[in-house]
């Protein structure tokens, strides 16, 4: 069609086990984002195969990457994609609604139990637009987590957020981990990434570093050591 | 996804855009309550002229002398008219297809009682002719056609009663036609304006054979009036009529010698004009149901361009493409149906509206409006097919990039 054709990816091959907490780095146009629709079967890849839970993702076809993305996967964006004037509880039962094996009373069950473990049991009624950004993250976590996947995805989820929300987000996420979720974690900031327990770097599409992280830090230890926003004010005042 | 989450996200989606969603649901009701109304209009001018018509009675047949006329000119001098007698009468009695039988002759001219004078035709009949014409004794008695085969007597409409004994019981009492006095035996029971807007209580009856030999000294029939045995044996009966009246000629000759016309063509013809009209109403109204059918068409377009990011979110949460499509499907036959409900309704009442404004006679009929309803179900889909594909294809990491 006249346009210049992109290679975001080449010749990028790796294994991700379960229970692995994974960031991927790189500069802004690394190929990080087309990297993770791959992961999570938004996009298909021109070439190369990509196994997923068992199945050969590359041979499904439309309806059946929905179910995967349905049932298998848990996305969670930088700018958080809530329905807007739709509850919490709401947002979080929206995947549900798609999988036919969960009925409404189950629905309501999940959700409540996904927002319960984000710590947002008492906004289930609130409208994204009466939450912080840290809470409508937390949202969305909660309706990633809804569907009980088994591979959390999240592209530059902290993105948005302060460093000190970053944080207690982060910390979020190393519980999911420690009870045995599967995380893939896209951002560029490097402090990020010291919470996870691998990371892989991309640069002009091509894989240049896969290093296993030995000092693993603890968010939210580094959350609660943060002072508070209204201190930092405060202090800058000063 | 089951129905009644797609109905809920429907009803929420509509509700959110109130005022657009009234807009288009508006546009339907006008063109819903348009079919309904014109429908109505229609249909109630066919009924009324259907019930004026069977007032003379559907199974009247009528049969007289074939004309070879073209542009008014009578063809060919050897062509000699054929004319019905009194012994086609009898022979028609044998009959299987019709159960009545009645000539009709006539004399103009004036009937007199006293001072009062009125012009009116004379008709002379059988009794028969009651039963063909739907018409009843209202005091009195019909002649009897072997009794008073050549009496003079007869028997009167409302008009002629109301007209020449204003004050007075006529039974009993002459009429002086063309000086030959009638006594009167009988009035007949109102029946009103007939279909070309004639009066037909403005009658005088008296036996056939007493209009032929005493006012019009021949033996020629001009019109008999036949009833068949019921509804659908109008060309079974116009059949062996023509085939008995043939026989007793010896007739060979390509062209019939006389011509058998029905009520029921009558009607037909009567009421297929009405039937265009109905028609013309009704495509007008469509066209503007189809109109309110674009205005959906157009709205689901700016609601799918709008939630284009929604769309994407669900589709990366798992909806299938199917879903998507059910999703905005839904909206618009809601939309819609909404507009059905409140068009059936208004339609209702802007009928009663006509019917006493305009005293235009309304028929609404339960199947107009369960049309409606089903055409506004169909506009639904159709309209919100386009708009509901164009979602339902959609990429979803290219939907959610969309600003
Ligand atoms: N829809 C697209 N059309 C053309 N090029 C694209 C498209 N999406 C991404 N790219 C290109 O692919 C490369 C990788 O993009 P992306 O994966 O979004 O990078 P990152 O998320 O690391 O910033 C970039 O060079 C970008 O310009
Ligand atoms: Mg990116």
């Amino acid at each position: 069609m006249g346009e210049e054709v992109v290679h975001a990816l080449r010749g990028v091959s790796f294994d991700i086990l379960p229970g692995e907490f994974v960031t991927i780095m790189g500069t802004s146009g690394s190929g990080k984002t087309t990297m993770l629709n791959i992961l999570g079967c938004m996009d298909k890849p021109s070439g190369g195969e990509y196994i997923l839970d068992g199945e050969h993702v590359e041979k499904l076809n439309g309806n059946e990457l929905a179910s995967i993305r349905n049932r298998k996967i848990g996305f969670v964006f930088q700018n958080y994609n809530l329905l807007s004037r739709t509850t919490a509880l709401e947002n979080v039962e929206l995947p549900l609604l798609y999988n036919p094996k969960v009925s409404p009373k189950e629905r309501r069950e999940l959700a409540l139990e996904a927002l319960n473990l984000v710590g947002l049991s008492d906004r289930i009624s609130h409208f994204p637009n009466q939450l912080s950004g840290g809470q409508q993250q937390r949202v969305a976590i909660a309706r990633a987590l809804a569907g009980n996947p088994c591979l959390i995805l999240a592209d530059e989820a902290t993105g948005n957020l302060d460093t000190k929300t970053s944080y207690e987000i982060m910390s979020i996420f190393q519980e999911l981990n420690a009870k045995g979720k599967t995380i893939v974690f896209v951002t560029h900031e490097p402090d990020i990434a010291t919470f996870s327990s691998r990371t892989l770097l991309l640069r002009d599409g091509l894989l240049r570093k896969d290093s296993v992280n030995s000092n693993i830090q603890n968010a939210r230890a580094a959350f609660e050591s943060m002072p508070s926003i209204e201190m930092v004010h405060l202090e800058e005042s000063i | 996804m089951s129905a009644f989450s797609l109905l809920r996200i429907a009803f929420k989606a509509l509700f959110r855009n109130r005022m657009r969603t009234f807009l288009s649901v508006l546009g339907i009701v006008i063109g819903v309550a348009a079919v309904i109304t014109m429908v109505a209009m229609g249909e109630g001018s066919k009924k009324s002229i259907r019930e004026k018509m069977t007032s003379m009675g559907t199974n009247a047949m009528t049969i007289s002398p074939n004309y070879q006329r073209r542009g008014g000119v009578q063809l060919g001098a050897n062509e000699s008219r054929e004319t019905l007698e009194e012994a086609d009468v009898v022979a028609l009695k044998t009959a299987r297809y019709i159960n009545a039988i009645s000539p009709m002759v006539s004399a103009s001219g004036q009937a007199v009682v006293g001072n009062n004078n009125w012009p009116v035709q004379l008709s002379g009949i059988s009794s028969d002719y009651l039963k063909i014409r739907n018409y009843e004794i209202e005091s009195g008695v019909m002649f009897d056609d072997e009794i008073d085969k050549m009496s003079k007597v007869c028997v009167i409409g409302q008009t002629i009663v109301k007209n020449l004994f204003p004050n007075e019981n006529p039974l009993g009492k002459v009429i002086r036609y063309k000086g030959i006095p009638l006594k009167v035996i009988g009035t007949l029971k109102s029946k009103g304006t007939g279909d070309f807007g004639q009066d037909q209580d403005e009658v005088i009856f008296a036996p056939y054979k007493t209009v032929m030999r005493r006012f019009n000294a021949t033996t020629e029939i001009r019109t008999l009036y036949v009833n068949t045995i019921g509804e659908g044996y109008a060309s079974l009966a116009s059949e062996e009529i023509l085939n008995i009246l043939k026989e007793r000629r010896n007739w060979n000759r390509p062209s019939d010698p006389f011509r058998v016309r029905s009520q029921e063509e009558m009607i037909e013809m009567v009421s297929s004009t009405s039937q265009i009209l109905s028609l013309v109403l009704t495509a007008i109204a469509g066209i503007s149901l189809f109109v309110g059918g674009i205005g959906i068409m157009n709205i689901m377009y700016v609601s799918v361009t709008e939630r284009t990011r929604e769309i994407g979110l669900r589709m990366a949460l798992g909806a299938r493409p199917r879903d998507i499509l059910l999703q905005f499907l839904f909206e618009s036959v809601l939309i819609s149906l909404f507009g059905g409900v409140a068009g059936i309704l208004l339609g209702v009442v802007a009928s009663s509206v006509v019917r006493k404004i305009l005293e235009w006679p309304m028929s609404i009929s339960l199947t107009s409006m369960l049309v409606s309803f089903g055409v506004c179900f169909i506009t639904g889909v159709f309209f919100g097919w386009y708009p509901a594909r164009k979602a339902s294809r959609l990429d979803p990491i290219e939907a959610l990039r969309f600003e």
